[in-house]
């Protein structure tokens, strides 16, 4: 960022518009690092709490988790942000006062769905025999699980859930839709004032953004390469 | 007393009927190899011995304690079967070792686990571990991998991977241990180490039931020998009775196969 910045310094193009774009496109963006990070925080437990529900043996909870699963992941998240938004307002009378709250509650539900079917497939591709053992050697369910299991999983899910995260940095814009000021919006502010070029300069710091996160699964995928299997 | 009662088990997976009617019992000490072909039930049996299945029909009592009787209306808990299972050790085809621990952890993850049930855990922990790590390290260096302590499954022969599954089995201190082929999933140049292993054991006086097809070890290393067909006991009897003088057809036409 810096560079670009020195770059276009020394090129003679840091004019004050350049300036006053970066800085309120940085702005923006901070919304969308908040909704990012304040997303995962949430769905990634909860996403495991789903899993539980999916796989249960209790009948009625396993198909109305499936259900609730398949619609999430059936509907388009901006449907979903518009309902989350406008629903409690149109129905119950109480709207909706925070909008980052609204992205926050339908982002936290969609991802949390998408995050609890990659924690599915990990734990049911986990050898039977694994489970075996633990039974053989007289450990309980919890001990199967957190000691021997999840960390199969993890090492399972890795490449699976970077890419859903990666696609949720892309996704934090949607939030736009319901006037979440992040950095599209940002950005079409200019736009509006007949300034272009600042909705495609948004890309730089998406590829950023993404770039870093590739950068940390490469090296979190490294650190559990000390094992197969 | 004999340690492993078993009677009249039966278990069918819906209308295939597995097990028909298996009774038998062991001696502490001794060592009983099952065989016959392939489908009889041998796989079955065990894991209905070691609570891995649950049985139909039948009773199962390991060295004093009922673990299974379908006459007795009890209903066992989990936490019942769970201890029931601490008196017998399984090794399986398939080693199923633990692949994101390194060797001596997976012999005494188990253990160390539930060590923390004892009473005076909290106040001798780390003796308590020492110990435990101690006693694993005596038990790797049984089945002759102590130089092998702090790699992972992964890095190690299939040989190995099955001598570390039975550390892993022994650190349980079973009253009786079940092995389910154990050299099956080998290649040929391997089978002789864990041959060996479960020889030196026998010598131990440690009380066994190998699922084999490896007739001669069978012979050499059994005091027992079941030869099941179709879920029943077609044959049993010493390994001289049974493997070198049998009497039913089946077992002749199953021994036959072997002998080529
Ligand atoms: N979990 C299971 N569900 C259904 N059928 C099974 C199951 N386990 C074993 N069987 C059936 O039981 C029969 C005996 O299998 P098994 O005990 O593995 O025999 P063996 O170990 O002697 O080869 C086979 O016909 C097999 O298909
Ligand atoms: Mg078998």
């Amino acid at each position: 960022m810096t560079e670009i910045l020195l770059n276009a310094a020394q090129g003679g193009f840091l004019n004050s518009e350049f300036a006053e774009v970066s800085i309120s496109l940085l702005d923006g963006l901070w919304e969308n690092i908040r909704l990012f990070s304040s997303t995962l925080l949430f769905a990634l437990p909860l996403g495991l709490i789903i899993t539980f529900g999916s796989m249960s043996k209790f009948r009625p909870l396993k198909y109305l988790t499936r259900l609730f699963v398949w619609v999430i992941r059936g509907t388009p998240l901006m449907l979903q942000l518009f309902v989350v938004f406008y629903v409690p307002g149109l129905i119950f009378n109480v709207p909706m006062q925070d909008r980052m709250t609204a992205a926050l509650i339908a982002f936290v539900i969609n991802y949390s769905a998408y995050f609890s079917e990659i924690y599915r497939g990990g734990i049911e591709s986990i050898p039977k025999g694994q489970y075996e053992a633990c039974q053989v050697l007289g450990m309980t369910k919890g001990q199967t699980f957190f000691k021997v299991i999840l960390m199969q999983v993890v090492k399972r899910v890795v490449p699976p859930m970077s890419n859903e995260i990666i696609t949720l940095v892309k996704d934090t814009s949607l939030a736009r839709v319901i006037a979440v000021s992040e950095i599209l919006m940002a950005a079409e502010r200019f736009s509006r004032k007949g300034v272009i070029w600042p909705l495609f300069y948004t890309a730089v710091y998406f590829l950023v953004f993404c770039g870093g996160l590739t950068l940390l699964f490469g090296w979190i995928e490294k650190k559990l390469d000390y094992y197969k299997g | 007393m004999a340690i492993l009662e078993v009677t009249n088990v039966h278990k069918s997976f819906g209308s295939n009927h597995v097990l028909n009617g298996i009774g038998f019992s062991l001696e502490e000490g001794s060592v009983l190899s099952i065989i016959g072909s392939s489908g009889s039930g041998k796989t079955t049996l065990l894991r209905c011995i070691t609570s891995l299945e649950t049985a139909d029909e039948g009773k199962i009592v390991v060295n004093g304690n009922v673990v299974f009787d379908s006459e007795n209306q009890h209903k066992f808990t989990k936490d019942e079967i769970r201890k029931a299972r601490l008196s017998v050790g399984l090794v399986f085809q398939s080693f199923n070792l633990f692949p994101q621990y390194s060797v001596l952890e997976n012999v005494t993850l188990a253990v160390k686990l539930h060590a923390k049930d004892r009473p005076d855990y909290k106040a001798n922990k780390k003796a308590i571990i020492e110990e435990i790590e101690a006693e694993g390290m005596e038990l790797l260096r049984k089945v002759g991998l102590a130089e092998k302590r702090d790699a992972y499954p992964c890095e190690l022969s299939g040989g190995q991977q099955q001598r570390v599954s039975i550390a892993r089995a022994l650190a349980m201190k079973p009253d009786i241990l079940f092995f389910d082929e154990p050299t099956s999933a080998l290649d040929p140049e391997l089978t002789g180490e864990i041959l060996k292993v479960i020889k030196g054991l026998a010598a131990d006086n440690m009380t066994m039931v190998i699922v084999t097809h490896e007739m001669s070890f069978a012979r050499d290393v059994s005091d027992y020998i079941i030869f099941m067909d179709d879920g029943v006991i077609a044959e049993q009897g010493t390994p001289e009775q049974v493997i070198m003088n049998p009497q039913n057809e089946r077992t002749k036409a199953f021994l036959s196969r072997f002998q080529q």
